[in-house]
């Protein structure tokens, strides 16, 4: 399978390439620029990939690696922590995802306005948590998110709300986690559909506001549609990025309380590093992989072709 | 414009100053809680301005975690990472946007999996591939898997599919070979680009946790991320330290990225969306 990025630079750079090409004899040029990549490529990605499929066929049966057969994804199907760390990534997809990507989409288009002052300032304020580190701020948001003793429990019970349980209870950590990741990406997706804001004619604006369309007419007629390729952009990384989530639950919860915030990686990474069950991480893996190209297909499908080809 | 609405751009922009606010309330709370000790750090009220204990707690920090060693190891590994990474992804990206040759959609596909497929997938192999060759522990067992970088060599190659062809054609005709054109004409005007691959690159290994925690066993090897995590894990954390360092730890990046970000942001943006 092959990942058409969503806005690749097709068609510009057609006119003039064959010419180029009757001058010349087949160069092997082209082939050693890309050279150290591939080879690259093929040693730590694709030959990883495949020994992972294998391994994920074995089973260390008394110290010796044993043929399974399908076992390890048999044994994926009757496995409840596997469907609590789907349930978990699914429901962080479903409610965290689409959140961010509002406020992303808002804070873009505030960012983009004429009547903000100081952008470049606010520009690079909202950019500063992607600087910070995974684990950094994984760390310093369970210290503030302590239960007892954090900042964020002071201030509330100043407003007179009793302590949350923010990281002791199940789905309040779960709400804790969302809330890190949402203060982590929002200012790198926004980033992504300012660029792609600043494409926008003026002249569509323009025209729309002599259509007599306000404000919310021309967002919804003008920037969405401009947007689509980012917003598409920014939802398959988001959707990738959250399968795959490992950092954050691990320091800030470490998948906990009572397996509430285990994700699938989360999951993988103990199976392999702590039980050192290499065959079934692997299953895990695939059973990963599978699920992020079968979400992407689809939301290349909803989102993508009208408005990435214009 | 802005004189038309002054209403409604006061009110735009203090929302916004609004959020920011709440934004940076956790890093100016990192900043302030370095300052304090781990006691003082749960007192109630907690502390709003800087304490004294700073320097202890980067004594804490060089005693239980060999906290001088550890910056150096994670400078000494993204400034290595950066270069070579940026070597491979640069040429990559070259290649990809100047030449027409056989296979190369294919082969650019196939770089462009590395995007989806999860980074997971790999970690038990590399892991098994490391210790065989004898590796865990070492620099090199970090820093190669990761240096064909998908997402470094999609901006490479956006960026220089903006080279205009004319510039290129009159170099070979004034006889330059093609990695010297590489070199001489297509590299100056990338600058921008260039810094932000640096930038992305640097942040990148910088932060980087889950293979540094793999493949480093000894703590005098540990990268920054993983010398926290493992503090975080003792059965008495001492807070304040690990805060320290963490924000110690955001010091270089807020250098790198306050000095080189007009070209990050303006490579990032020509890079990641351009049509």
């Amino acid at each position: 399978m092959t990942l058409a990025p969503p806005v690749a630079a097709t068609g510009a750079r057609r006119s003039g390439a064959p010419a180029a090409r009757r001058r010349r004899r087949p160069s092997p040029a082209p082939y050693l620029f890309v050279l150290p990549a591939l080879l690259l490529f093929a040693a730590f990605k694709l030959y990883p990939i495949g020994w992972s499929f294998v391994m994920s066929l074995h089973r260390k049966v008394a110290g010796a690696d044993t043929f399974v057969g399908a076992d390890n994804y048999l044994r994926l199907l009757d496995d409840p922590l596997f469907w609590t760390a789907l349930r978990n990534t699914g429901v962080i997809l479903a409610v965290q995802v689409p959140l961010m990507l509002a406020l992303a989409t808002g804070l873009a288009v505030a960012l983009n306005s004429t009547l903000l002052r100081g952008r470049s300032v606010f520009r690079l304020g909202f950019f500063l948590p992607m600087v910070t580190g995974l684990v950094a701020y994984g760390i310093a948001f369970s210290v503030l998110l302590n239960k007892e003793y954090g900042l964020v429990n002071w201030l509330l019970s100043g407003l007179g709300i009793g302590p949350v349980p923010w990281l002791t209870d199940g789905l309040w950590a779960q709400i804790s986690l969302g809330l890190a990741l949402t203060w982590h990406y929002t200012g790198y997706n926004a980033v992504i559909l300012l660029a792609r804001l600043q494409n926008v004619p003026k002249e569509l604006y323009d025209a729309a506001s002599v259509d007599g369309a306000g404000a919310f007419a021309a967002f919804r007629h003008v920037t969405l549609p401009g947007l689509r390729p980012a917003l598409l952009l920014t939802t398959v990384l988001s959707t990738i990025g959250t399968l795959q989530l490992f950092d954050e639950p691990m320091v800030l919860t470490g998948g906990g309380p009572d397996n509430a915030t285990l994700t699938i990686g989360v999951y993988l990474y103990r199976n392999a590093f702590s039980y050192f069950d290499f065959g079934y991480a692997s299953a895990l893996a695939y059973a990963l992989t599978v699920l992020i190209g079968l979400l992407g297909l689809l939301q290349f499908r909803l989102l993508g072709d009208k408005g990435s080809t214009s | 414009m802005t004189n038309r609405h002054p209403g409604r751009s006061i009110l735009l922009t203090s929302g916004l100053a609004i959020a920011l606010a709440v934004v940076a309330i956790p890093l100016y709370w990192v900043l302030v809680a370095a300052t304090h000790s781990s006691d003082e750090i749960f007192d109630s009220p907690p502390p709003l301005l800087p304490g004294t204990s700073f320097l202890d707690n980067l004594n804490t920090l060089q005693q239980e975690a060999h906290f001088g060693q550890v910056i150096l190891n994670s400078l000494g590994i993204a400034t290595v990472y950066t270069l070579l990474a940026g070597a491979v992804c640069t040429l990559a990206g070259y290649g990809f946007a100047t030449y027409r040759f056989r296979g190369r959609e294919a082969l650019f596909g196939l770089l462009m999996l590395g995007l989806i497929v999860p980074a997971q997938i790999t970690l038990v192999p590399l892991f098994r591939t490391m210790a065989e060759l004898h590796w865990l522990n070492t620099y090199q067992a970090v820093v190669l898997p990761n240096l064909a970088l998908p997402f470094g060599i999609f901006l490479m190659r956006q960026s220089m599919s903006g080279l205009p062809k004319e510039l290129l054609d009159s170099g070979r005709i004034d006889g330059c070979g093609e990695f010297r054109l590489f070199l001489r004409v297509a590299l100056p005007p990338m600058r921008p680009a260039l810094a932000a691959l640096a930038i992305f690159l640097f942040l990148y290994q910088w932060n980087d946790f889950v293979w540094p925690l793999i493949v480093l066993r000894a703590s005098t090897s540990f990268t920054i991320p993983v010398a926290l995590a493992s503090l975080q894990g003792l059965d008495e954390t001492d807070y304040g330290a690990i805060l320290a360092g963490t924000a110690i730890a955001a010091v270089p990046m807020a250098v790198v990225f306050l000095a080189l970000q007009r070209h990050f942001v303006s490579g990032l943006l020509a890079g990641a969306v351009k049509e």
